[in-house]
């Protein structure tokens, strides 16, 4: 196999609220961004892959011709499954370049065409007729489970905040920037008990790209910037509800992907410096710790309460503040991708030292799905 | 603060129109497979553990345990906050989502595993499936 790498990688130049762009904008603002940060020519790009829009309509806008086409929707963690299917693509000799795109304009809802599934789906029929209103009022559906059957306190839920304030306070272009005590965490109201305000993800505007290429041949081309390499990748789905979750206190979709992930890049936990786990609430992160095997079952909320994971600490996650302090789209996997490319480039706003190995996952819809990427410095 | 509009009503689909057909008569049914006795939650055509295709539509005790909850503070459409979203497991086994009603909706008076049983309420033209906490008193 030869391996693979990120050559190019961008945020839109604006992110948080950015009314003046429309959600496809933000998509090509991303590619352009990538495109000039790789150096590499934008005709060389025959593939092409994003969820949300349609891959075609993200092509077209852009001005590139793909034949080979991914738009595997799978929920936030969907980029990340793109990078994935990229290296298989480009193993096989289907494609040479392939841009991943994400552009949303959840905050200004400007050009936002996602279509409801409908009254007819299962979920119009098994969970729509209850008041859900999104994520916001499913994926926290298991926190109350984990905190009995596990062993987690309200306090050291809040102290995902705490922790991820500490990045975002250290990041310029993080959207929530100042600290936050625990208190200031548990004074702060309901969106759905048991979660608070400051646990739950922001809603922003925010586009994102990567160009996936084999690592000799971006080298043979001279891009601009060090190569990251993709070690290893894993992806899982579990089930298209959180009802149907087999045990709400572990993701199936997390165990498997992050297993997935760390056989093809032949490391364990202990070999990685730098970790992104997708944070669209602060539950997130607790299981993704435990899932993925940093840290035993019922072990990651004093973990995270006791520093391990902010500024300082053995295991820096989350370094960009997360979608509770950095920015949340709606599907955030992409950011989770770039903070591990610019922390392992050496670029990031709050730079760790010495990253050679860093972890992205992400999850899909609630817990429907889940993709991880071992990104690396280092070829092998 | 409710959210302008009803609450949307499901609308069945030929593998589901037997659930919805029982919640009309007041009763909780799902299909359960002939083969290896697995109650199928949601309802599909075929079992998804062992593949049969021979299933039959078995009325359910619509008895049920607080498996999980949350209280929703934003409103939905015909929905006033706060009310509660939960996850119930049946006596039969599966897992579902519905409203726990006939209880203040606060944590003090929710508690994992109580004892719920199951109640319908008119929802556009469907009779939909809530639970309440069981009477002490019967």
């Amino acid at each position: 196999m030869s391996p693979m790498a990120i050559v190019g990688a961008a945020e839109s130049e604006r992110i948080g609220k950015v009314p003046e762009l429309s959600a496809l904008q933000l998509h090509i603002d991303a590619a352009l961004r990538a495109i000039e940060d790789s150096g590499i020519p934008p005709e060389l790009i025959d593939g092409i892959a994003t969820a949300g829009h349609p891959p075609i309509d993200v092509a077209h806008y852009l001005g590139i011709r793909p034949n080979y086409v991914d738009g595997t929707r799978v929920g936030g963690c969907s980029f990340l499954a793109h990078v994935r299917h990229a290296c298989a693509a480009i193993q096989a000799g289907h494609c040479t370049a392939v841009l991943v795109t994400h552009g949303q304009s959840g905050r200004s809802r400007i050009g936002m065409t996602y279509p409801d599934p409908g009254a007819e789906s299962m979920h119009g029929q098994f969970e729509a007729p209850f008041g859900t209103t999104g994520p916001v009022s499913m994926l926290p559906l298991n926190v109350l489970r984990y905190m009995k059957d596990v062993g987690l306190t309200h306090e050291q839920l809040a102290g995902v905040v705490v922790a991820q304030r500490q990045w975002a306070q250290r990041n310029p272009r993080a959207f929530k920037r100042e600290l936050l005590t625990v208190d200031d965490v548990l004074n702060s109201p309901y969106i759905t008990y048991p979660l608070h305000a400051p646990e739950c993800c922001l809603v922003t505007d925010a586009g994102g790209a990567v160009i996936v290429m084999e690592a000799g041949a971006a080298t043979a081309l001279g891009v601009r910037k060090p190569l990251v390499h993709i070690r290893g990748s894993g992806e899982a789905s579990e089930t298209p509800m959180i009802t149907t979750m087999e045990d709400l206190t572990s993701s199936q979709a997390f165990r498997t992907s992050g297993q997935l992930a760390f056989q093809s890049a032949g490391i364990t936990p202990e070999d990685v410096d730098h970790l992104m786990i997708y944070d669209a609430f602060a539950h997130l992160p607790i299981l993704g710790l435990e899932d993925l095997g940093f840290v035993g079952g019922g072990e990651a909320g004093a973990f995270i309460a006791e520093g391990r994971t902010a500024p300082g600490g053995q295991l820096p996650m989350n370094t960009n503040g997360g979608g509770l302090a950095y920015t949340h789209t709606g599907m955030y996997g992409m950011f989770a991708i770039l903070e591990s490319v610019r922390q392992i480039r050496n670029e990031a706003a709050a730079q760790v030292e010495d990253v050679r190995v860093s972890v992205a996952h992400g999850i899909g819809g609630m817990f429907n799905h889940a993709a991880t990427l071992v990104l690396s410095s280092e070829a092998a | 603060m409710t959210t302008a509009g009803p609450r949307v009503a499901p609308i069945a689909t030929p593998d589901t129109a037997p659930f919805w057909e029982a919640t009309s008569r007041g009763e909780l049914a799902l299909p359960r497979c002939r083969s290896c006795l697995t109650y199928i939650f949601y309802p599909r055509s075929h079992c998804p553990s062992c593949f049969s295709r021979e299933l039959d539509w078995t009325v359910l005790s619509g008895m049920a345990s607080l498996h999980s909850f949350v209280i929703a503070h934003l409103p939905a459409p015909g929905f006033d906050p706060p009310y509660v979203i939960a996850i119930v497991e049946l006596a039969e086994g599966p897992r579902m989502m519905t409203n726990i009603v006939g209880v203040e909706p606060s944590p003090e008076s929710l508690e994992l595993d109580m004892a719920l049983q199951v109640v319908f309420e008119l929802q556009g033209d469907v009779m939909v499936p809530r639970f309440r906490p069981v009477d002490e008193g019967k």
